[in-house]
């Protein structure tokens, strides 16, 4: 799986963890908002890499379109200077539409500095 | 001090030491008027989700409506309060056009002692023909908003 050029510019990079995409994300001037925190969109850009990631795993070597329609990006913690980690999980996965719920977090998953639900619509190579 | 949101604005987008995302990403201001503040995003190779087509990702649109209708909020203050983003939601009218700029408008709808409600659109040239529609919610994370007339 490769990464869009968007990536590169958050400087994020792939891993699969159990067999499974996480985005990791540095912390650095580039993805900072006020003093010493993330900028929220940086945020919803480490989740939304990682929720299309999510949809091009599940949809292995099929050949396919993710177009997103939209998202609702909760800001749960401040993002401090720390590595951040994201990872997309598909809540559906239908001919057209995915749903997907991505969260974010720094030390501790089970305490995440974000969260979004996204819906894509997904375009199939037809033939 | 007089509240002016062209000099906030680019303080914030254009002074490099302050500027983190929002500097990487190249937003500048663009313009204001009552009620309303816009911030634009050049195109640039480095913003592309997909990279077929040449759009722009969603991450900047997010991040130009985050500091579009932050600074909207501001701007209804008519003055700096120190907050966070709450929630952002976002719906995708159409696809942006690549290598077209993307403007973002920010609104302030209300100001509550804790909680600023905004909403706004990002468009390419035509305010009447928006790329996409937000909603936003802040709060204040030092102390309160000022009191600001209904």
């Amino acid at each position: 799986m490769t990464l869009p050029p968007y990536a590169g510019l958050l400087g994020v990079t792939l891993e699969l963890v159990d067999g499974l995409p996480e985005i990791v994300m540095p912390f650095g001037h580039h993805v900072v908002g006020r003093p010493g925190y993330l900028q929220g969109g940086a945020i919803a850009g480490l989740l939304e890499v990682a929720a299309v990631a999510a949809v091009r795993h599940a949809l292995a070597a099929e050949t396919a379109r993710i177009k997103p329609i939209n998202a609702t990006v909760d800001f749960m913690r401040g993002g401090r200077d720390h590595v951040t980690r994201a990872a997309g999980e598909i809540t559906r996965l239908g001919a057209r539409i995915a749903t997907v719920t991505a969260v974010a977090w720094q030390d501790d998953r089970a305490r995440p500095i974000a969260s979004a639900r996204m819906n894509y619509l997904i375009e199939r190579a037809t033939g | 001090m007089d509240w002016d949101p062209t000099a906030m604005a680019r303080y914030l987008l254009e002074t490099p030491s302050v500027a983190g995302h929002g500097g990487r990403l190249g937003q500048r201001y663009h313009a204001h008027g009552v009620g309303w503040i816009e911030v634009a995003q050049p195109w640039h190779e480095d913003l592309v989700g997909d990279e077929e087509t040449g759009i722009i990702a969603s991450g900047p649109i997010i991040a130009l409506m985050d500091v579009a209708t932050s600074l909207a909020v501001w701007h209804r203050c008519a003055t700096f309060v120190a907050h966070a983003t709450l929630d952002l939601r976002i719906d995708y009218l159409r696809p942006a056009r690549p290598r077209q700029i993307v403007i973002g408008r920010g609104e302030c709808l209300r100001v509550t002692r804790s909680i600023a409600f905004t909403r706004g659109i990002a468009h390419d040239g035509d305010p009447a023909d928006p790329i996409a529609q937000v909603a936003a919610t802040f709060m204040a994370t030092a102390g309160n908003y000022p009191r600001v007339a209904a």
